[in-house]
């Protein structure tokens, strides 16, 4: 099992923490940068919470694409990971910050640039049964 | 429980509090050994016997690699339930330069924030007695966001030098560190004969013992045989001991 492993387990620690041990459907927005596997990720999640004690119907999982913001010169731009070399998606998909080392502003060459949107795991919610 | 605002760290939290001693290895003066020192504390511990493991969690100028020998492409993680970190001998070993190929990397405060919490939530730590996390200098978010956010599981480990400039800037931390709640403070005299001894101990801080200036250390940097022979040995053995207790 892979790292995705790591982070269905801070999602379900996560909403056990908030309270909620009876769930009608979670939904997570998942960055595209960090490339996740969707299937193993729902998987994990589906497997630690039970060993949670988390009851949980529906997963539902939606892609978040990436938005990347100049400080510099302002320019906006996207990445599809698709086109990134296995080897830096790799890293990427570990650890985002790691584009850092990849990816300048294909405007100004800045290295000061912000990942808007689509980075990784965000926005977490939950319905829950009455 | 304490309420996070992160699920990451929930399980950073959770790996982290499974490990005996955490010692976060901090001094808000650049320069002053925190690296050499941290390094050398747990590939002492391991040589000993003793499962240790080492965290550089300096992204922007990551060292600890070098001072081990170790070839970027030789780091080498297994991928299990989460990542399992680069084994030598009894020592675990993790830093981004696997990820990043030692290139330049320049992080905003708030991609260094995002950066940690990812790394310790993914890494898996298992059944160690002692972990070494190394830190950029300086008081600023990555440092914060490590005194604050990892409360109640690790134990700062300060480094100073003999030099009144570094003593000033620490004793600061030393401050700061107070008024985050943590009573017990550790702290090690670099490059030093033991002169700090009198004024750390008067502060409260439990003062370790000092290393002295090391000549040799340039030749051994990056020779996991010759580092083992410093002579300097006994005084880094005497800190490793003390950290078990
Ligand atoms: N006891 C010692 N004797 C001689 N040289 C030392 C000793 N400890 C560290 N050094 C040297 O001092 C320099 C700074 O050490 P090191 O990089 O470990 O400090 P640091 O606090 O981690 O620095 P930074 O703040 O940049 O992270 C290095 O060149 C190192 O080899
Ligand atoms: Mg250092
Ligand atoms: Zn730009």
């Amino acid at each position: 099992m892979v790292h995705e492993w790591a982070l269905a387990e801070s999602i379900i620690l996560y909403i056990k923490q908030q309270g909620y041990v009876n769930i009608k459907k979670l939904r997570v927005c998942i960055g595209v940068l960090q490339s996740i596997d969707k299937e193993i990720l729902n998987y994990a999640l589906r497997e630690l919470a039970e060993e949670y004690g988390v009851k949980l119907d529906k997963v539902e999982l939606v892609d978040e694409y990436p938005l990347l913001k100049c400080n510099v010169c302002g320019f906006m731009w996207s990445i599809n990971p698709s086109e990134i070399s296995d080897d830096v998606r790799e890293a990427i998909h570990f650890i985002p910050e790691a584009i850092y080392a990849y990816y300048k502003c294909p405007r100004c060459g800045s290295l000061d640039y912000s990942i808007v949107k689509g980075r990784g795991i965000s926005e977490i919610s939950v319905d829950v049964h009455e | 429980m304490m309420f996070m605002s992160d699920p990451r760290l929930l399980r950073a939290l959770k790996t982290l509090s499974k490990i005996k001693r955490v010692y976060l290895v901090l001094s808000s003066k650049g320069g002053v050994g925190k690296s050499t020192i941290a390094t050398l504390i747990a590939f002492y511990a391991s040589s000993r016997g003793v499962p240790s493991g080492l965290l550089d969690l300096d992204f922007v100028n990551p060292s600890t690699h070098v001072i081990l020998g170790l070839r970027v492409e030789d780091i080498k993680y297994i991928e299990e339930k989460g990542v399992i970190p680069h084994r030598i001998g009894l020592l675990s070993y993790f830093t981004i330069v696997a990820y990043t190929r030692d290139l330049p990397l320049a992080l905003s405060g708030e991609n260094a924030r995002n950066a940690l919490r990812e790394l310790l939530s993914i890494v898996n730590w298992d059944n160690l007695e002692l972990l070494l996390i190394d830190t950029p200098p300086g008081i600023s978010d990555e440092q914060l966001e490590l005194i604050y956010a990892l409360r109640g599981v690790i134990k700062p480990l300060l480094i100073t030098t003999p030099s009144r400039l570094a003593w000033h800037s620490v004793s600061k931390l030393i401050e700061l560190l107070r008024g985050a709640g943590y009573e017990e403070l550790y702290l090690v005299e670099n490059m030093g004969n033991g002169e700090l001894r009198y004024l750390v101990e008067k502060q409260g801080v439990k003062y370790l013992g000092y290393v002295p200036y090391i000549k040799q250390i340039e030749d051994s940097i990056g020779d996991l045989n010759k580092l083992l022979q410093l002579n300097v040995r006994a005084n880094i053995d005497e800190l490793v001991s003390k950290l078990l207790v």
